[in-house]
């Protein structure tokens, strides 16, 4: 599950959206070498000429940093997007719903570890990551931080949530850094089970009595919104986009994907018989594109700065989840050495 | 326990996905030792028939070239292009060779 709003800076300062930070004056230039600069060339032409990067190149720093960044965050929220549907997995409505729920789930945390090894080539550590998310110094996707109230949320959340993800997930499958587009890749070919499975669980809904179709129509309500602003604010306001553009990181602008996720979800309500709940939303000839209504960018910096409903509650369950499993961490350790020292022993 | 110790080691997988096909590297993952690495990567890299066998190795004990000597290494075959097939002229009539 990855969005585009993580074009946002990590850290405890506040992300206060793209008014809040006075521009910082110019920075001095620091004095380059005549071998740093021909490195840097070198790198920045491989870039232009669509090559990869693997971790034992040389690579700029602002390069690794706005990597680390990004894969960490999209790591984060892959096993923080384990939360919302993990409450569900005990009240699933049959068998079969929570099977497909499990292995979902467990996707997910898949997805987690991929990106978190893909991050470890830059030089990171687990535990680093880790304790970044834990202490809230490292951000995570601000979806997560929305209640699921209804079994009709989890559906949603595949459609919708998983279907913004996949536009966002695509392009990166072609970015420069080789481990994080390997990962992508993997993670794409698993996504979409995630949105069909999730879209079919709503048409049987749809299918059913009138109080189920209410249900669905109002989990679309609640997460439409928050869904477009998944994709990350608008390019004026989106601090980090030029510099990820710019390492071939990021192959498309926010509001690109922004708009082709519109486009794509129209028709796909329709067939599904719910409404989209934005009396903007209307076809525009001259565009060749859905036009949609403005979205509240205050609510989603709010969420983003900690204040969404769920905020506390998810790094609370995350926090407790990762001290519950110590001990079974040091076990293994422990175990694993002494087993190798009673190798040595009878070896010698 | 050292800090540096605390954080299970590094492993790469390698998954060969069918009979009579090589093994191919799949990505890496944290384990205590062996034996709960190959689980591990069953359960992380394999969800969905992926593979048929495993190998695991820790990370550390990869020995691999460094990009530094990428020139050195691998440019002297560049110019050796009589060892390509496609080098030799051989007249039509003579058919497939």
């Amino acid at each position: 599950m990855y969005t585009q709003s993580f074009s946002v800076s990590d850290g405890q300062g506040k992300n206060a959206g793209p008014n809040a930070e006075p521009k910082a004056g110019p920075k001095p230039v620091p004095v380059i070498s005549n071998e740093e600069a021909e490195k840097i060339s070198a790198f920045e032409q491989k870039i232009a000429d669509d090559g990869r990067i693997e971790p034992q190149d040389w690579m700029p720093e602002a390069y690794r940093k706005t990597l680390v960044r990004q894969i960490s965050q999209h790591a984060h929220s892959e096993i923080v997007g384990m939360l919302p549907e993990g409450n569900w997995i005990s009240r699933a409505p049959s068998l079969k719903r929570k099977a497909i729920l499990i292995a979902k789930v467990q996707d997910e945390g898949g997805h987690g570890l991929y990106l978190y090894s893909a991050a470890e080539t830059l030089g990171v550590s687990r535990d680093k990551m880790l304790d970044d998310l834990h202490t809230g110094r490292a951000k995570y996707s601000s979806i997560f931080n929305y209640p699921t109230l209804t079994w009709a949320d989890v559906g949603v959340i595949g459609w919708l949530v998983d279907g913004a993800a996949i536009m966002n997930q695509i392009p990166l499958c072609r970015c420069s850094y080789g481990p994080y587009a390997r990962a992508m890749i993997r993670v794409c070919k698993e996504e979409s089970f995630h949105q069909r499975q999730g879209y079919e669980s709503l048409l049987v809904m749809m299918r059913g009595t009138e109080e189920q179709r209410a249900m669905v129509q109002d989990a679309v309500n609640r997460w439409w919104w928050k869904c477009l602003a998944m994709f990350g604010p608008p390019d004026a306001d989106s601090p980090n986009s030029a510099i990820g553009m710019r390492y071939g990181i990021k192959r498309f602008s926010n509001d690109d994907l922004r708009q082709k996720f519109v486009d794509a979800t129209v028709a796909q309500a329709e067939v599904l018989g719910v409404t989209l709940p934005d009396p903007d939303l209307k076809w525009n000839e001259a565009r060749g594109h859905y036009d949609y209504g403005a979205i509240d960018w205050d609510e989603f910096w709010r969420t983003v700065n900690g204040d969404g409903p769920c905020n506390k509650e998810r790094l609370t369950t995350r926090v407790k989840a990762d001290r519950d499993g110590q001990w079974v961490r040091d076990a293994a350790l422990a175990h694993a050495r002494k087993r190798a020292a009673r190798e040595a022993k009878e070896a010698a | 326990m050292s800090n540096a110790l605390k954080e299970w080691p590094l492993w790469e997988v390698f998954v060969r996905s069918k009979q009579g096909l090589e093994h191919k590297h799949c990505g890496s993952l944290h384990a205590a030792d062996a034996p709960q690495a190959l689980q591990m990567a069953r359960d992380v890299y394999t969800r969905r028939q992926e593979g048929v066998s495993i190998w695991v190795v820790r990370s550390a004990d990869i020995v691999a070239s460094s990009p530094d000597d990428k020139g050195e290494l691998f440019e002297p075959a560049a110019d050796k292009i009589y060892r390509h097939p496609t080098f030799y002229d051989i007249p039509d009539d003579v058919g497939h060779m």
